[in-house]
């Protein structure tokens, strides 16, 4: 069986970085495999502005901030192969893939890295009812067939959900001349960033409803119009709220999942909340030596974070790679509580951690003038006053190595407080 | 003196700014975390600007579409001017990432360039 030191799984921007930082840590053994016939993932198909502000101090597109992480990749000479498909990963770190050329062929890993990104909800997770006429994607497969195949979804559209994929549709149809009739949203609040309501729905007069939902989809063949209703605090539609939008597309943008049928096949352990692995303060999974990164690992809204976070897994992979396991780990489990709703690692070894960790947690609510407080076993250590949190965008706290100096801390717990 | 409440779109922190006129015409910006958000405030109330992102047909090329945008912001008013240029452009590929693909954009004096390089199919 062929060995690498390392294999990663994805070639989105969080697969592109942890190779190149894993490259940069010394290890000249990196394998990426992706199955799409291009490197950059995502990125490919948003062609929008607004990617790697922090990482490049400048604006760029999708498309742009991809390239320059392939280029680090090819500038080192760091090998992938594309259109090909890992199917399945052991515990053992065997890694099988498929491709047209070399048929199944399985390959053992010293480190392996998980990097497969997310994919969005489906409709039938939405429990829509109505017939199945044509007229009805997902936002992400709206923007694909615009953006890379080049075809018009629809000319008038009603968008259901207010991630920022829905948003970004919405300014994208409208530039191309359909009409964007209203985004409904189920939440009291936009599940996307402000700055894309601003840009992509205030700029042309848009209409956003909060606490709406569709309740019915009309035409059989193709979609002719939707039904949306406002809904009481349980989420349930209000009767005789009811209101009719004329249109011949539907555009669902309903959240994204962790893609992590492998992962699990791994033996990996998932965080209920995130959909993703569980992992420690070096981004290690519950399976030594797999590592995971950018939105397997927890959806992200900002590409630098992904960059960010795939460096480090990228770089813990090539140190397990060269020395193997370390055992001798003593963990603290860091929890979510009072608004909190999980945190990225979930666990730390406060002994041997980097001298500052960043943890990454969403909340559960819109706060306004609250604070993020951090307790180690009960006693609070710090506390930061935000003007504005929501659902919609990650936060982050600083762990610092001193700050556990001389304490045998039990656990580590995150809340948000007035 | 007018306050207004805006959200800087610079970047996705989308930082909230408070933007004061004052009556002498001199403009503040509070909340911004980063210079980028001053600016931002303070061009938002005078003369607003966007960049504008999208596709152009692509012929012959190993996808149908290149992405492309406004080099620079241009006046938000001019967006759909813009957009109509863009339109009515087809390109041959191959195309690489920066290349010019309309000069001079409906007389804002902004190019559109590629944002993507696709090779010939
Ligand atoms: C529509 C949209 C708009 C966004 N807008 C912004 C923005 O304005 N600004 C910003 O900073 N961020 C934005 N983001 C977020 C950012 O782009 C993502 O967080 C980032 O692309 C995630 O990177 P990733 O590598 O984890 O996942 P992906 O980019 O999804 O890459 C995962 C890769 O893994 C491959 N893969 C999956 N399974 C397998 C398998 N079994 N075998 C082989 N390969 C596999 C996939 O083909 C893919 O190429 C946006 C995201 C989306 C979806
Ligand atoms: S002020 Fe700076 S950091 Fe804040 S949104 Fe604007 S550009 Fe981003």
């Amino acid at each position: 069986m062929e060995y690498h030191d390392i294999v990663i799984i994805g070639g989105g921007p969080a697969g592109l970085a942890a190779a190149v930082s894993a490259y940069d840590a010394g290890c000249r053994d990196v394998l990426i495999l992706e199955r799409d016939d291009r490197l950059g993932g995502i990125l490919n198909q948003c062609i929008h502005n607004g990617f790697g502000l922090h990482t490049f101090k400048e604006e760029l597109t999708g498309p742009e901030y991809a390239e320059r992480y392939i280029e680090q990749v090819k500038e080192r000479g760091i090998p992938y192969k594309l259109r090909s498909i890992v199917a399945d990963i052991s515990p053992e770190r065997e890694v099988l893939y498929i491709n047209s050329e070399e048929g199944a062929v399985t390959v053992k890993a010293g480190a392996v890295v998980l990097a497969m990104g997310c994919r969005e909800r489906p409709r039938g997770a939405l429990g829509l009812p109505g017939y199945r006429p044509a007229g009805i994607f997902t936002a992400g497969t709206a923007q694909r067939l615009m953006n890379i195949e080049g075809y018009l979804v629809g000319r008038e559209v009603v968008i259901l959900g207010s991630g920022d994929i829905g948003l970004i549709m919405a300014r994208r149809m409208t530039l191309e001349g359909a009409k964007v009739k209203v985004v409904a949203e189920l939440m009291p609040y936009s599940g996307g960033l402000k700055r894309n309501i601003v840009q992509c729905l205030d700029d042309y007069g848009i209409p956003l409803k909060l606490s709406h939902t569709v309740t019915k989809i009309h035409g059989k063949e193709r979609v002719t119009g939707i039904t949306i209703s406002a809904v009481d605090e349980n989420r349930r539609p209000i009767p005789g709220t009811e209101e009719f939008y004329s249109c011949d597309t539907l555009l669902l943008s309903c959240g994204l999942l962790p893609e992590n049928e492998l992962s699990k096949s791994a033996g990996v352990e998932l965080d209920r909340v995130t959909g993703g692995p569980e992992v420690n303060d070096r981004l290690e999974t519950s399976v030594p030596g797999v590592f995971a990164c950018g939105n397997v690992l927890h959806v992200h809204d900002l590409v630098d974070y992904v960059s960010e976070e795939a460096s480090r897994a990228g770089a813990r992979a090539a140190e397990y790679a060269s020395r193997g396991e370390d055992d001798g780990h003593a963990y603290t489990k860091l929890t979510g509580r009072g608004g909190v709703r999980y945190t990225v690692p979930q666990r730390i070894d406060t002994s041997k951690m980097d001298e500052r960790v960043t943890v990454r947690f969403r909340v559960a609510d819109v706060y306004r003038g609250r604070s993020i407080a951090l307790y180690y076993d009960g006693k609070v250590i710090k506390k930061q006053k935000k003007r504005v949190m929501a659902p919609g965008e990650m936060e982050q706290i600083v762990l610092t190595k001193d700050s556990f100096e001389g304490l045998g801390v039990d656990e580590i717990t995150i809340a948000v407080e007035d | 003196m007018e306050k207004r409440e805006l959200i800087c779109i610079q970047c996705p922190m989308g930082c909230p700014l408070t933007v004061t006129v004052h009556d002498d015409g001199k403009v503040t910006v509070e909340g911004n975390t980063c210079p980028r958000g001053a600016a931002y405030g303070e061009k938002e109330v005078t003369h607003p600007t966007r960049t504008v992102t999208s596709t152009v047909v692509l012929e012959g090329g190993e996808i149908a579409r290149v992405s492309v945008k406004t080099a620079s912001d241009i006046p938000k008013e001019k967006i759909f001017d813009v957009m109509a240029e863009i339109s009515r452009t087809k390109r041959r590929a191959p195309v690489t990432l920066g290349d010019i693909i309309i000069k001079d954009v409906a007389g804002t004096g902004v190019d559109v360039i590629a944002t993507k390089s696709v090779p010939a199919k």
